[in-house]
Parts: C-alpha cells; sequence; structure tokens
C-alpha cells in the first residue's frame, strides 16, 4: 500500500469526513480530489494551478490565485480597490443584507465579488477581471457591475485586449433591480471596447450561469471555457422541475456548450495562460499588419501610433501627432 | 367581461368592489322590474364604488401590483397595437429557422410615423398563451427581436418595445440554443443601434427575459407594472427556502414603478386608469401613446451620436455603492 492510499483509505473509513464543492484541506499540506479522492502534496498541486496530478479534475482556484497564474510577476497593478458595497434596497430575507456582507468579506477577505487590475501577459499588457465564487457565490451586484465597466472603460482607451474570468451564480437577488441592471452597464461597455477594435475573451470556469451568461460571459470575440464547467443560463433544477424530463448527462457542460457552438475552446488551467498569451499576440499581430498597410480612418490611424509606442516601430511620418485618442 | 363559462376575472382584493358593483346591477334590475325610481340610491352607491375602487388602487402592495400586472384581461403588446397604430403589417421569423410567437414585432406607423414596435406576447386565453409559452421566449425569439431591430435601424425607424414577460423560457432546447447569448447579443447590441429606442413595461418585466429586449434610451413602465431581477417566488425559495413567502420577496426586491423611479432605473410612470389597465383598456393605449409620442420628438432632436452617448450613460449610472477607504465609511455610516 502506497502512503497515498493509505491516507485515501483512512479519509475515507473517517465517519466525519465529508466531501462537497469546497476543496478539503488535510492539516494543510495534504488535499484531496473531489473527484478521485487522491491525495495530493498541497504545494505540488498549487504548482499544478490546482488541477488533480491523478484525474486532471480543476479544483476551485479563488481570485489571488488566478491573477497570479496569468499575469506576469510583478506588473499587476489591481484597480478600484476601494469600490464597497452598500444595502440599497435595506434588503432582509432570513438575515439582512448588511450582515451578509460584513460576513462574506470577513470570511474571504475580500471586498466584493470581483477583483481588477492592469497587468502584463507574457509581456502583453492586459486589463484583468477576475470574479471570485467565495463571496455570495460571485453574485453581481453594483460593486462588480462598476468595477468590471471601469476596468472595460480603461483597456478601451488603452486599446488593451479585456480578460475575465468568469465564476459566478448570476445577478445578486439582494440588490434588486440595480443588479440586473449591470449585466446591461457592463455589455455596454463591452460594446464601446469591440467598436474600438480590441480584443474580449471571457473565461468561463465553474459554475458560470445566469445574468452573467446572459451578458459578458456569451460577448467575447472568443471563448474559453475550464473543462466539465457547469455554464448555463437557468438552473437544472428549474429545468427539471418546469419539464420533468431526464437531462442529458453532460448538460451544461462546457462540453456540451462547445458541441453546440457556443465555446471556442475548452482549455486545461495549466494551458490557459500561454493560450491566452498566444491568442492576444495573433490579434496584436494582425492589427499591425493592417496598420502596416495604407490607412484610412481615425480608427486605424490610433492603432498605428499606440502600437508603435508601445512596441518602439517606427511610426509613419504622415500621421499627424496629436492624434492619439487616449494616452495610457 | 366575464362570461358564465369562464372562471371570474377579478384578484382577491377587487371582490369587495365587483360585490358592490353585482348589488348595483340587483338594485337597478328590481327598481326597473317594479317601476320604481331609484336613481338617487344608484348614483350613491355609484359614488360609493368609485370611492372604494380608489381605496383599493390607491394602497395596492407589491404583490397585489403584480397579481394586476399578471392579470388575465390585461391587455397586452398585440391590443396596444391594434389600438394605437394606423397602420401595421405583422412581420415573422428570425431568420435563422424558426418564428417564436412569444414575441411579436413588425412595421407600424404610430401618428404617420413609421416605427418598428416588437414585444413579448401573452396569450389571450388558455390555448393562445400554451401557443405563445405564456410570453416566455426562446433563444430564437430574442434574435427575431435583434433581426427586427436591425432592420428598424437600417431604415431609420425608431424603435418601440413591450415588454410583458415571467422571464427567458428556461427549458433544454433554449439552453441548447444558447439563450444566455441571445440575451447578451441583445443588450450589447441594442448600445450600437443609432435609431431612438423606446422600452415600456407594460405588465410582468421578468429578469433578463424582460432586458433582453429592454435596453433603450427611455424606459417607461405602468403604474403596476412590476420590474424583477427574479421573480419573487423563485427569489422566495431561493434566500427564505419558502415559495409562500413570495409576498415578502416581492416587497423586499422594490419591483414597482415607484421604487425604480427612486432607484434611478425608470424614467417616466405611466398613469393607468382607476381600476388597472384592464378596466379600460382604450384609455390605457391612448395614454401609451402618448407617452411615447412625447418621449420619441425628445429624442428624435438628438443626433444618433449624442442619443447613444445619452443611452451609454443613462446604464453607466446606475449602481449603489461606496468608494474610499474603510475609515471615511465608518463615519459617514455613523
Amino acid at each position: 500500500m502506497s502512503l497515498f492510499d493509505w491516507f485515501a483509505n483512512r479519509r475515507k473509513s473517517d465517519p466525519a469526513g465529508h466531501s462537497g464543492q469546497e476543496r478539503e484541506i488535510a492539516d494543510g499540506l495534504w488535499t484531496k480530489c473531489e473527484a478521485c479522492g487522491v491525495l495530493a502534496y498541497t504545494k505540488d498541486l498549487q504548482a499544478n494551478q490546482m488541477v488533480c496530478l491523478d484525474c486532471g479534475h480543476h479544483m476551485r482556484v479563488y481570485s489571488d490565485e488566478r491573477i497570479q497564474q496569468l499575469i506576469d510577476p510583478g506588473t499587476w497593478v489591481a484597480l478600484d480597490r476601494d469600490v464597497r458595497p452598500v444595502d440599497p434596497l435595506g434588503f432582509f430575507d432570513r438575515k439582512s443584507y448588511s450582515d451578509r456582507i460584513v460576513e462574506a468579506q470577513s470570511k474571504s477577505g475580500l471586498i466584493d465579488a470581483v477583483q481588477t487590475g492592469l497587468g502584463d501577459l507574457e509581456g502583453q499588457p492586459i486589463a484583468l477581471g477576475v470574479m471570485d465564487f467565495r463571496f455570495m457565490g460571485g453574485s453581481m451586484g453594483s460593486v462588480v457591475g462598476e468595477k468590471l465597466t471601469r476596468a472595460i472603460e480603461r483597456a478601451t482607451a488603452e486599446r488593451r485586449a479585456m480578460v475575465i474570468v468568469c465564476a459566478s451564480g448570476g445577478a445578486r437577488m439582494q440588490e434588486g433591480m440595480l443588479s440586473l441592471m449591470q449585466m446591461a452597464k457592463i455589455s455596454g461597455a463591452l460594446e464601446q471596447h469591440r467598436e474600438a477594435g480590441c480584443l474580449y475573451i471571457p473565461v468561463l470556469t465553474h459554475p458560470t450561469t445566469g445574468g452573467v451568461t446572459a451578458s459578458f460571459a456569451m460577448l467575447g470575440d472568443i471563448i474559453i471555457a475550464e473543462p466539465k464547467a457547469l455554464i448555463g443560463f437557468a438552473g437544472r433544477r428549474v429545468i427539471e422541475q418546469t419539464l420533468r424530463e431526464k437531462l442529458p448527462d453532460n448538460f451544461q457542460t462546457a462540453e456540451y456548450l462547445q458541441q453546440n457552438g457556443f465555446v471556442d475552446a475548452i482549455v486545461p488551467r495549466t494551458q490557459l495562460k500561454s493560450t491566452l498569451a498566444r491568442l492576444v499576440r495573433l490579434h496584436h499581430a494582425s492589427r499591425r499588419a493592417v496598420a502596416t498597410a495604407p490607412t484610412n480612418g481615425a480608427r486605424l490611424r490610433d492603432e498605428v501610433m499606440l502600437d508603435g509606442q508601445r512596441d518602439g516601430l517606427h511610426v509613419e511620418r504622415s500621421i499627424a501627432p496629436g492624434s492619439i485618442a487616449a494616452q495610457p | 367581461m366575464a362570461t358564465a363559462n369562464r372562471k371570474p376575472l377579478y384578484l382577491d382584493f377587487e371582490k369587495p368592489l365587483v360585490d358592490l358593483q353585482e348589488r348595483i346591477e340587483r338594485i337597478r334590475r328590481l327598481a326597473e322590474e317594479n317601476g320604481v325610481d331609484v336613481s338617487d340610491q344608484i348614483q350613491q352607491l355609484e359614488e360609493r364604488s368609485h370611492q372604494l375602487r380608489q381605496e383599493v388602487y390607491g394602497g395596492l402592495s407589491a404583490v397585489q401590483r403584480l397579481q394586476v400586472a399578471r392579470h388575465p384581461r390585461r391587455p397586452s403588446t398585440l391590443d396596444y397595437i391594434n389600438a394605437m397604430t394606423d397602420d401595421w403589417l405583422e412581420l415573422h421569423g428570425d431568420r435563422r429557422g424558426g418564428d417564436d410567437p412569444a414575441i411579436v414585432g413588425g412595421v407600424a406607423s404610430l401618428d404617420g410615423m413609421p416605427v418598428v414596435i416588437l414585444g413579448h406576447q401573452k396569450g389571450r386565453d388558455t390555448k393562445d398563451n400554451v401557443a405563445r409559452n405564456f410570453g416566455m421566449a426562446t433563444p430564437g425569439g430574442y434574435r427575431k427581436a435583434m433581426r427586427l431591430m436591425e432592420h428598424a435601424d437600417r431604415f431609420g425607424m425608431p424603435i418601440i418595445t413591450f415588454i410583458d414577460t415571467p422571464g427567458a423560457w428556461a427549458g433544454v432546447d433554449a439552453e441548447r440554443l444558447g439563450q444566455g447569448e441571445a440575451i447578451a447579443y441583445n443588450l450589447r447590441e441594442m448600445f450600437r443601434l443609432n435609431v431612438p429606442i423606446l422600452c415600456t413595461i407594460i405588465g410582468e418585466g421578468g429578469s433578463g427575459g424582460a432586458l433582453g429586449i429592454g435596453v433603450g434610451d427611455w424606459l417607461m413602465m405602468f403604474e403596476h407594472s412590476v420590474y424583477t431581477v427574479a421573480s419573487p417566488e423563485a427569489c422566495a425559495s431561493i434566500l427564505w427556502r419558502d415559495a409562500g413567502k413570495a409576498a415578502q420577496a416581492a416587497e423586499a426586491l422594490k419591483i414597482t414603478a415607484r421604487d425604480l423611479k427612486d432607484l434611478g432605473i425608470l424614467d417616466e410612470i405611466l398613469v393607468e386608469p382607476l381600476g388597472g389597465a384592464h378596466s379600460n383598456p382604450l384609455a390605457t393605449a391612448e395614454t401609451l401613446k402618448q407617452g411615447i409620442v412625447r418621449a420619441l420628438e425628445q429624442l428624435l432632436s438628438l443626433s444618433p451620436q449624442a442619443r447613444r452617448d445619452r443611452r451609454y450613460q443613462k446604464f453607466r449610472k446606475i449602481g449603489q455603492f461606496t468608494e474610499g477607504p474603510i475609515e471615511s465609511l465608518a463615519t459617514s455610516a455613523s
């Protein structure tokens, strides 16, 4: 019997042992995979970005780890860290929303369910938003809407590619209609980002549902998902109840969405950074190729200037200085 | 007009009104049969009825408004279109293999002005409701709506949308065909369109299914309509873990026109006749038409770019949060 098996058996026979979505930390040193039950040395698992070394299961990672995994060391600049949630409706269900906020903040160490910022992805400047499922199920209220909108606006102004790592149960009911309207607000910001010719890639992780699916998760120029992530609009239970029919086994998984044409690529987490970097590089290269061709129109001119500045390329003389739309 | 073969179409809280109305009718009939003049008493009772109606409809709770908004006799998109346009041709199909009857739309003339009107369509009776899936649109419905809006944009016709849905359809096919993508696409593209977009919640504004045709320059809502992030029933079963708490959820979610005006989401509340839109559909249609014409006049005076900027800013502003380090929060809270 190997040491791994011994541990695995011990955990299995432990009556207090519980399996669940949350990853289990045994003394912090060892982590058990919730899919195959195999124990792994936590440091090895972290080195493998919390992807099970045995079965390839993707365990949940939170926003800090995610930023670390994607952004080049020393280049991360967090944006709008002081934007904080309030309780606009004075909402009270079994508990007041104000109390829920305080509880979620002290439990997660986060201010709300998203972190945003600027950073380099293999040397290429991007804007990044990372949702965090720990904070009230990653639900989208005013703070998530405002921070993502500001990050997208910043990306538009600086002609950066935008990446949003999605993990959310949908709109935050405790903020009522203000939450629903964030879907429109973020989509509007993405429209401007798109109009400016910039690349947007959402990364759909487990789970991405509800109002997030019905807005920015599905608006990518290219849409990437993590293996086996749950992605859907309506909840599985709701559909089962209304239809009383058996749902396909892979229903609302990343693989199901890809089969039906809504996901471009399912990328294992260990290859996520390099894949995103390749995509950003390709699209910027195409813009540069267009830019070196004879230009017409202000938008192209702006891009030549910005790309030229950033990459130290020689900028054609015919372009008047001062025509830059936005300075970083 | 309730007929014998239908179940009575009044709401619980309307019962005293209906009872009183029946009493008036009875007295009137008796008086006629016996040749007695009771016009004084009748007039008194009519006044009482009017007063009672004012009392009942003046203080509706959120859940009562929800009932009015879902009233089976509440005028629907097609009712309003028929009442207010001087020309109308319904157009069909999403051009992707379907024609969702839960969303209707077409070209119309409104006081001589060419417009495109589209909206959710609930059924007028059970059979119609089944055919129209109770106004719950499929992804094809949202794509049909976008196709009509693109048409409007191409020909410079203002877009008028009527919102009345319990929510977007939640089914296996809807998921397979990309309900999320269909709604998301509309949210983004409605910011891009150059023509004025005017949205009105005529009944029930159910979550993303409502918003999917609800991004516009001017948002109006009838006074008894509701607009919800999630249906109070769903919210109650999730947050209270008890679907029976729907009335409480309806109150807490702030779903009425007044609430949404206060939150900065709604631009204009349209007054309904005493007794709700269903008590006088024609008068209600006239109110709606006037509201639309008034708003269009304003919007048409702006350049397309100014309109789009304004539309973006309108949504950009929505949301409530604080900003600043914790210290300043503590002082502002005290």
